[in-house]
């Protein structure tokens, strides 16, 4: 399996990842030679198992319905890059 | 000329009515200061970890039950990855494969009268997400992320609906549905419940669905029938002239009526759903179902056929006195307090009092006039203490805090005057000052009867009794 | 007195031969002059720690606390440290003030243990040698020019160097075992579920879990004690008793069952390191086991779909981290897109990029059947092969590295070399078990590890088995010279 630069950057867009382009060449080569060590997962036939997404066979515990959470908004928002009158600023959301 | 045949599926967003998120303890009521109801799970720091909310289980399995659905045994919660600033963790969990309700349906009735079966196809359990608010600040978009997590049903139905009519009919019956639950305030101004519409159009006859357009974030029956109509028209027009609709996410401008395409949200969505790793498979027992369905209150289309049965009312009353819980407990319990007289209940209900809520933009609950105290006046009709519209008046005080309708007939005496001598003299007064209409009357002119009534009633201040000054004032003019 | 075990640290403390204040005082002088030169500790936490040891020699004075009150440890800078800083070795943290506690952190100080610092680690968890770290590469206490192994290689090399007497860390896919195995000590990661991972900073949901590090299976013991049990918290955490797992420390081994997977001992294996691990089997058979050949079939296979679910986890997993709430923003953002690629492009290093576009793309459209699913598929299949071994079995046994710690730089540019350093101890992450790593010897001056995998929630059984070992060795009490 072999990514090629173009592969490679709409990856990093669907990741919102900034990669330069000169790195693009390397992260291709990477990328590929990961997804060859992965390709060897080809040589087992799987049909007809069932996919273990958790190791231990549990289920949802469930929680009552009671607000416990108080407010912290200071605290939170000590650590957060821009804030006005409370909300977090972004860039211009054009929608 | 082709004739079209529109195809309609709407998927509603009810907010569930739980006290806390669907994965964390922030408290979900609206209106809070920005981020003060944002915990530390809705923010998405790292190293947090969601726990589902069993009411909200609940009560997607109390929704289920209500639709005939199957509530699954195990359901499972998997995440939609995208960015955007308002869905702070870069994935919003939701169901995807195995949702908590499928295959569920519901009859609407159309203005034929007659009923249509429309399919649902699932409710899955879901969060929202926070709120982008795009006044100025300093050029930037501001996030607020008190709405993040709040517990969402996403109620997808079969293409099922062909009119805007229809789809409008299908979410109100919806809307009604989740109040009756309880599982649901309903609000839309608040954005409580609202809806996006997949709409596509294809040649009478034929079998295969068009190219669909999806309209997003509709908060109210008229937008979502006027959006749905354009939309319908948008691409006839479109078709009809040679050129395809392209599948796309639209938006509705209720101020241009016209829907308009949102392409910039829409390149390159991949949402790469997978199983959330956080959250293991939803196991609901038969235990759970039932303690849902023992907690179901009677529902829409029963209260309604029970009303037609049991109070004698038309299907029309019943369908508008059922149209939400309270209303309807209101009317039971009024007539239940009356001891009966079910249709003068319902035209008062529906009449008077839905009058005055709707003039000041009132719930039921908020009414200053109880069942039992609508009751009490509605009895001085039955028993002639007052006439109807005397009762009105009556009815108005008691609405401005002036107490109980004993209490407001005789501080203002406006007990009706049934005394037949009382009646007699004023109506020998009223006689006696109108010669000229006297010798009118008798002379022919029948239509000055309703004079006399006007006058006597006037000179009673509205308090005799109608029905006697029509028979004594017959017998005097008469000579 | 830094070379002592916790458990001789507890007595010591119980028996008022020191204090607490004045234990953290010797640690904190070594790490000031140590951590130049190994770079275990991210962040030091001084002024806390002197504060916690006095608190803690108050609470011993008026006769209350436990064990390890007073006991000073380093947390890996994963878990989330209210009021300090938690960067998870990335630029990305680099300026994150953790505003809460993470379980782990809670229980502990809860215990009246103190602590010293956060260790450093691969970025986000993501590697095996901590040279992906934002803060610079950690250095092997036995030899500086060899990587500690990763992704707990700050918390290993603290340890080993007698730094801290033990540590935390977290093994997604060998975390713990393999830089313990490369800095001769003991590290156990737990069954996945026995220690909560609230506060933790997620790598991969489904793998990672929380564990000891320290320098013997006594010790360990000890503080898994503190860190192991249900937490409402997290939903993935298991509802099962904790046992006492200091009281079977010292049970009989005679009835024990080994297993040899012919899958850990084939091609790839340092036949130095291949020796130590022999020697070490010859010493169980001596107290008493009995030594079975098993296989576990589809182990190839563990790090293939390893490097699927892992990534896949961690590219939704790391979403958040978007400039917007908290941690790394770039400078002066033209939009919307240009805030979340930079900041995204700028916060993260290469390997943890890497990973999430690997991870991105195992997930997109049309790739999904063929990537994530198929792993999940091989998971099942891993995951039954231990369940199979283990009703013939007690314990399974193997190397925990393939080799002895490797030099600095040497495998840091070619990640899938890299990643084959894990091949041993992957698919006890995909299934779930728990797994230890004991120090057996060593092979060109560096330590060797023994891993040691038992059955769910068997870390009792664990502990007991490593312990009767290190009562018959002494591996586990040698200190790198020069520390």
């Amino acid at each position: 399996m072999s990514l090629g630069p173009e592969e490679v950057k709409k990856i990093a867009y669907l990741a919102r990842l900034a990669v330069s382009e000169d790195d693009v060449p390397a992260y291709a080569r990477n990328l590929s030679s990961i997804l060859d060590l992965v390709a060897q997962m080809n040589t087992v036939d799987t049909r007809g198992i069932e996919p273990l997404a958790h190791p231990l066979a549990m289920t949802q515990r469930l929680r009552s319905d009671e607000p416990t959470e108080p407010d912290q908004r200071t605290l939170f928002q000590g650590i957060a890059p821009q804030v006005e009158a409370g909300l977090y600023l972004v860039p211009k959301v054009i929608e | 000329m082709m004739e079209w045949e529109s195809v309609i599926g709407l998927e509603i967003h009810a907010q569930l009515a739980t006290k806390s998120k669907i994965f964390s303890g922030a408290a979900t009521a609206y209106g809070a200061a920005p981020n003060t109801q944002a915990c530390a799970i809705d923010l998405g720091l790292p190293g947090v970890l969601p726990v589902l909310n069993t009411d909200a289980v609940r009560m997607a399995a109390m929704f289920g039950l209500a639709v005939e659905a199957t509530v699954a045994e195990r359901s499972v919660f998997a995440r939609k990855n995208y960015f955007y600033p308002d869905l702070p963790k870069g994935y919003q969990i939701s169901q995807y494969e195995l949702p908590v309700v499928h295959q569920g349906h519901l009859i609407i009735d159309l203005d034929d009268g007659t009923t249509k079966t429309i399919g649902i196809t699932r409710a899955h359990l879901e969060e929202d997400a926070g709120k982008s608010l795009h006044e100025d600040f300093s050029g930037m978009t501001g996030i607020d992320l008190n709405r993040a997590g709040t517990p969402l049903l996403e109620i997808v139905s079969e293409p099922d609906l062909r009119s805007a009519k229809e789809a409008v009919a299908y979410m109100k019956k919806i809307h009604t549905l989740v109040r009756y639950l309880g599982i649901c305030d309903g609000n839309m101004q608040e954005g409580s419940f609202r809806c996006d519409a997949n709409v596509s159009v294809r040649p009478k006859g034929q079998e295969r669905f068009g190219t669909r357009a999806e309209i997003k974030n509709l908060n109210s029956f008229r937008f979502v029938e006027r959006a749905i109509e354009y939309e319908i028209e948008r691409q006839i027009h479109l078709l009809e002239d040679g050129g395809t609709v392209v599948q796309e996410t639209r938006l509705y401008d209720p101020d241009q009526g016209e829907t308009r395409s949102m392409r910039s949200k829409e390149e390159a969505n991949d949402y790469r759903y997978f199983p959330d790793p956080d959250l293991l498979p939803l196991s609901i027992d038969t235990a759970f179902i039932e303690a849902a369905r023992q907690a179901l209150p009677e529902l829409p289309d029963a209260k309604r056929e029970r009303f037609m049965g049991e109070y004698q009312l038309s299907a029309y009353d019943a369908a508008l006195l059922t149209v939400s819980r309270d209303l309807a407990d209101y009317f039971e319990a009024t007539v239940a307090a009356l001891g009966g007289e079910a249709k003068l209940c319902a035209n008062w209900v529906m009449g008077d009092l839905s009058g005055f809520l709707n003039k000041e933009s009132k719930d039921i609950g908020d009414s200053p006039v109880d069942p039992s105290q609508l009751a009490g006046l509605l009895r001085r009709i039955q028993d002639q203490t007052i006439s109807g519209k005397i009762a009105k008046e009556v009815f108005e005080a008691m609405w401005q805090g002036a107490g109980d309708a004993d209490a407001v007939i005789d501080q203002r005496g406006l007990r009706q005057i049934t005394d037949s001598s009382a009646i007699e003299q004023i109506i020998d007064t009223v006689i006696e000052t109108n010669p000229n209409q006297l010798a009118q009357y008798r002379s022919g002119k029948d239509k000055l009867f309703g004079f006399f009534v006007g006058q006597v009633m006037k000179a009673s201040k509205g308090k005799a009794n109608p029905q006697q000054v029509n028979e004594l004032l017959l017998k005097k003019l008469a000579g | 007195m830094h070379d002592k075990t916790i458990a001789q640290l507890s007595a010591g403390l119980a028996a008022g031969k020191f204090s607490s204040a004045e234990l953290v005082r010797a640690l904190l002088e070594r790490i000031e002059r140590f951590n130049g030169t190994l770079n275990a500790f991210i962040t030091v936490t001084a002024d806390q720690a002197l504060a916690q040891a006095q608190a803690a020699d108050q609470r011993r004075a008026a006769g209350q606390g436990g064990p390890l009150t007073g006991i000073p440890i380093a947390h890996k800078d994963i878990f989330c440290t209210l009021g300090v800083k938690t960067s998870c070795g990335s630029r990305m943290l680099d300026n994150f003030i953790a505003p809460y506690n993470a379980t782990v952190v809670e229980k502990f100080d809860a215990a009246g243990v103190v602590m010293l610092g956060k260790t450093n680690l691969d970025e986000f968890a993501m590697g095996s040698s901590t040279e992906t770290s934002y803060y610079g590469p950690v250095r092997n206490p036995w030899d500086l020019d060899a990587v500690p192994g990763g992704s707990s290689g700050g918390s290993a090399a603290a340890v080993a160097a007698c730094l801290a007497p033990g540590a935390t860390g977290t093994d997604t896919g060998g975390s713990i075992r393999q830089p313990a195995a490369l800095c001769g000590i003991t590290g156990l990661k737990p069954t996945y579920g026995r220690v909560s991972r609230w506060g933790m900073i997620a790598y991969a949901s489904s793998l990672d879990q929380g564990g000891a590090m320290a320098r013997s299976a006594e010790d360990v013991a000890l503080l898994l004690q503190i860190m192991a049990g249900f937490d409402p918290r997290d939903s993935t955490s298991a509802e099962q008793p904790v046992p006492d797992y200091g009281a079977s420390l010292n049970d009989d081994i005679r009835d024990l069952t080994i297993g040899l997977p012919k899958e850990y001992f084939g091609e790839g294996l340092d036949a130095d390191v291949a020796r130590a691990i022999e020697d070490a089997i010859a010493e169980y058979r001596k107290l008493g086991a009995t030594v079975k050949d098993i296989s576990l079939p589809n182990a190839p296979l563990a790090i293939p779909a390893y490097y699927v679910i892992a990534p896949a986890e961690c590219s939704s997993n790391l979403a958040r981290f978007d400039g917007v709430r908290y941690g790394y923003r770039c400078a002066e953002p033209q939009d919307l897109l240009d805030l979340y690629t930079r900041s995204r492009g700028e916060g993260f290093g290469s390997e943890v990029k890497r990973r999430i576009m690997i991870g991105a793309y195992a997930l997109s459209a049309g790739y999904y059947d063929a990537y994530y699913l198929k792993a999940q598929q091989i998971r099942r299949l891993i995951s039954e092969d231990f369940r199979k071994a283990f009703t013939e079995v007690d314990v399974i046994m193997g190397p925990s590295s393939p080799t002895v710690a490797f030099n600095l730089g040497e495998k840091v540019d070619d990640p899938v070399t890299m990643y084959l350093s894990d091949i041993y101890t992957i698919a006890v992450n995909l299934a779930g078990l728990p797994g230890m790593s004991v120090p057996v010897g060593f092979a060109k001056g560096r330590p060797v590890g023994l891993q040691i995998i038992g059955d769910y929630f068997a870390e009792a059984r664990l502990l007991n088995v490593a312990h009767r070992y290190q009562q018959a060795s002494d591996w586990h009490t040698r200190v790198p010279a020069g520390f």
